[in-house]
């Protein structure tokens, strides 16, 4: 994005500020060349290019320690660009469009360029690394203890933090009394010199730049302890207790030759499936692990065709539109209604109204919205309780549809009234007074003249709150969590969004489905992007836009 | 839309014949009806909020509209020893504070160009902003997680439970938010101002700082003002971001307060510390609120 925002380039007889001068003599640039460069001016540009280059230095050493030369190739290059483009006096937009264009690219296009690309592949649990990865994980976790395996005195030991730190084994061979740390990445040894051990059980005590947890902090993540495997030559090392370790033999090898992995045991064989990304036994039974593949546009073909899919997709859009648009016109109806009501020369006190009808814009909204799912509490609620029902509001469709659409009214109106407001007094009162000379009624003078003129103002705004509104996942995560689910269905509920629907597949409890969600991420974008594009375009806007 | 039908009925003509009181009923009477079932409706969660506050039991099930068992401030006081609230405010206040600075900064900067500038990819450069600004960040987080976990690997001081981390992503949203609007602002003021500083010698920077900035100073108060209520709002990335205690922001470390069992118990000093969040942004919106109906539609309007 940055080379084609880089200036004029060789059209450098329309420079930066061209328009602004437009018709004017070209001496103009010559008064710009001529402009004095001020003391100030080249201090505040040495001190932040110099800031730059220490901020590159600073971050270039961990990159040549994890030698990721690629890193350090894109880091140098940023870096001499941008001396290259503050120290020259040409391209000057992209001098105010690089700083941000930069953060830019780096958190939001490349990321969600990324996404997009998951979208054609099968990524996701069971299928997050490659093939290797995939066989190396089947290998270890089919590790057993064989008579005459190896034994080790086991310490548990991390490098972080004892509660949170990843664990690491530190191991004693009691016949060699070498030492060894290990973790999923695979063996080290270490050097003598830099651990101690217990002379009686060969047990480590103390090794240099490793906490060494004691029995009461590593009884609480047995769990993480029996799940470490440590991928050793011949199979894996696994915890036998906390203070034992044995070297065990995986029962399933891969073997290259028929491209498959071989049970030892019991005799079955997986064969590699390239296309599913997974090892398929010939009654159909796959492994768990898998690998990533391309699956080009199965993802999408699924929400069209698959039933249990495409139906309950079909329902969260179209309950997806009438949020948006429910929550973009109440709020906008309502917060009109009230700008109206306050807008008058005979209305007293109505600065006092506006303070407190703007209150709950002020209020933070994550947690007005927690407050909101507890006043429809069933049983405690206050809306039950102020009007004495008895209504399970996020049990039933309709009532918790309602529901959410009620709070996003409460908290968006304050911010309608507050831009109503700021158009209404934009337009001219001689408009008004005109139609009313002319004997139209208040109701024909607002069809006619002030209506028009507010959506001609607000139109913008009204689009984009429909987006926010489109995607508002606070809104619905934090009331009612989709809530109320079918029964035989899970992962959509009544007042789930295509964006919370999304949200449950990538990370919900039903395991991560990234491929299909980033599909849907992409559907989700298409659908807003033309929405929008379709009513700028209405709002014949455009050509004043682009001025 | 009832209640503006019923305005015209009265109007000039049929007043005469009618009673004054009548008149002031519906010239002035509905608005003052409409304006408070308004502060009702926005009022009635607030007060429940602060009740639930003061309520000595502390629990959702005993809070009611009013407070009937007595006042307390106990929850306060419970708030601060049995959470990290301080740790978890000042922790908002400052990305909030400096992610809505730059932002505002960096977006003040790309406006400027695209609304004084020509130049070649100006009108793609401003579609793009569009459309990019559409993606809904946050379902990129599977690819913002992986990236800031080799973040994380490679430089800790700018990873995972560290501020800084978390406000390096927020930049990268600020251009799509706010460029378009702050363009707004930009366009409604006369070029003649920018030309006449050129002419005399200024250069471009001068012409920023010194001029347009100034210019529109209250504006981007309001729009830094949003920026920042929209950062403290912010909860999937920060819950995502920030998982160690001290490192939260309020938005992630209140709402673990309600979960699981102690959503119950916890309301007192949920609602306590809801009070305690809302404070800075109440008193600067009441201060600001002139120039935020002002500065919304200037850019509404024009941009």
């Amino acid at each position: 994005m940055s080379t084609s925002l880089s200036g004029s380039g060789p059209a450098q007889q329309a420079p930066g500020r061209g328009p602004v001068r437009r018709g004017l003599p070209r001496t103009s640039r010559t008064a710009r060349n001529h402009a004095p460069i001020t003391a100030t001016g080249l201090a505040v540009k040495v001190v932040l290019l110099g800031l730059v280059a220490g901020i590159a230095i600073w971050a270039a050493f961990p990159l040549v320690a994890a030698e990721h030369w690629v890193g350090l190739g894109i880091l140098a290059a940023t870096t001499a660009g941008l001396g290259y483009l503050y120290l020259g006096r040409r391209h000057i937009p992209a001098k105010y469009l690089v700083p941000g264009t930069i953060f830019l690219i780096a958190f939001q296009v490349f990321p969600v360029l990324y996404t997009a690309s998951t979208a054609f592949t099968n990524f996701g649990d069971g299928h997050r690394g490659s093939k290797d990865d995939a066989i190396v994980a089947i290998q270890t976790s089919s590790v057993k203890q064989v008579p005459g395996s190896a034994q080790y005195s086991l310490s548990i030991a991390t490098q972080g933090d004892p509660t949170t730190g990843a664990l690491v084994f530190l191991l004693g061979d009691p016949k060699t009394k070498e030492v060894f740390a290990g973790d999923a990445g695979g063996l080290r040894r270490l050097d003598p010199g830099q651990v101690e051990s217990s002379s009686l059980t060969g047990k480590v005590t103390a090794a240099d730049g490793y906490t060494v947890l004691n029995i009461g902090q590593a009884s609480v993540r047995s769990k993480e302890i029996t799940d470490l495997v440590v991928p050793t030559a011949g199979g894996a090392i696994r915890s036998n207790g906390l203070t034992r370790a044995y070297e065990g033999r995986a029962v399933r090898a891969y073997d290259a030759g028929c491209d498959c992995v071989k049970d030892s045991e019991t005799g079955r064989t997986w064969t590699a499936d390239a296309q599913a990304g997974a090892f398929v036994a010939a009654d159909g039974e796959r492994l768990t692990q898998g690998w990533k593949v391309n699956v080009g546009l199965q993802n999408f073909s699924r929400v069209l065709t698959d039933d249990t899919i495409s139906g309950p997709f079909l329902g969260t859009l179209v309950w997806n539109f009438a949020f948006a648009i429910a929550s973009t016109g109440g709020t906008f109806l309502l917060g009109m209604l009230i700008a109206l009501a306050l807008h008058s020369p005979r209305m007293r006190g109505s600065n006092l109204y506006r303070v407190l009808l703007i209150l709950p814009y002020a209020m933070p909204s994550f947690a007005m919205l927690l407050v909101w799912r507890d006043l429809f509490n069933t049983d405690f609620g206050l809306v039950n309780n102020l009007f004495g029902l008895g209504v399970d509001w996020f049990g039933g469709s309709w009532t918790a549809r309602f529901a959410v659409i009620l709070v996003q009214l409460w908290l968006g109106y304050p911010y309608m009234f507050l831009v109503t407001t700021g158009a209404l007094q934009a337009i001219p009162r001689e408009l008004t007074e005109a139609t009313s000379v002319d004997g139209a009624s208040p109701w024909q003078s607002f069809r006619a003249v002030t209506l028009p003129l507010l959506l001609v103002a607000l139109s913008p705004l009204l689009i984009s709150s429909f987006a926010y509104n489109f995607n508002n996942f606070n809104a619905i995560y934090l009331t009612t969590e989709g809530a109320p689910f079918p029964a035989d269905n899970p992962t959509n509920g009544a007042t789930d969004l295509l964006i919370t629907y999304t949200y449950r597949l990538a990370f919900g409890a039903q395991g991560a489905e990234f491929g299909f969600a980033a599909a849907i991420s992409l559907l989700i974008f298409t659908i807003v992007a033309v929405v929008s594009a379709v009513s700028f375009r209405r709002t014949r806007k455009q050509e004043e836009v682009y001025s | 839309m009832t209640t503006p039908t019923a305005v015209p009925a009265t109007g000039n003509r049929a007043g005469t014949a009618r009673r004054r009181g009548n008149r002031w009923l519906t010239q002035v009477g509905w608005r003052h009806l409409v304006a408070v079932l308004g502060v009702l409706f926005s009022l009635f969660p607030i007060v429940f909020v602060l009740s639930a506050a003061l309520n000595p039991l502390g629990t959702l099930s005993s809070t009611e509209l009013v407070p009937t068992a007595g006042v307390t401030f106990g929850n306060f006081g419970e708030l601060f020893q049995r959470t990290a609230f301080a740790h978890w405010f000042l922790n908002s206040l400052l990305i909030a504070g400096v992610a809505s600075f730059a932002s505002i900064f960096l977006s003040a900067l790309a406006a400027y160009a695209f609304s004084r500038m020509r130049f070649r990819g100006r009108r793609v450069g401003l579609l793009s902003l569009l459309l990019i600004q559409m993606f809904p960040q946050f379902l990129a987080i599977v690819a913002i997680f992986l990236i800031f976990a080799t973040v994380t690997d490679l430089w800790p001081g700018i990873g995972f439970n560290t501020p800084w981390g978390l406000l390096l992503l927020y930049m990268g949203g600020a251009l799509g938010v706010n460029t378009w609007l702050m363009k707004g602002f930009f366009d409604t003021l006369p070029r003649e101002l920018d030309e006449s500083a050129t002419m005399d010698g200024a250069s471009h920077a001068q012409v920023f700082f010194r001029i347009m900035l100034p210019l529109v100073a209250p504006i981007l108060a309001v729009t830094g003002l949003l920026a920042f209520i929209g950062t403290i709002n912010e909860f999937l990335m920060a819950n995502v971001f920030l998982t160690s205690t001290n490192s939260k922001t309020l938005a992630v470390g209140m709402y673990g307060m309600l979960q699981g069992n102690e959503r119950n118990a916890n309301f007192g000093i949920f609602a306590a510390a809801t009070l305690l969040t809302a404070i800075p942004t109440v008193l600067v919106f009441q201060f600001l609120q002139r120039y935020i109906v002002s500065g919304l539609t200037a850019g509404a309007v024009k941009g």
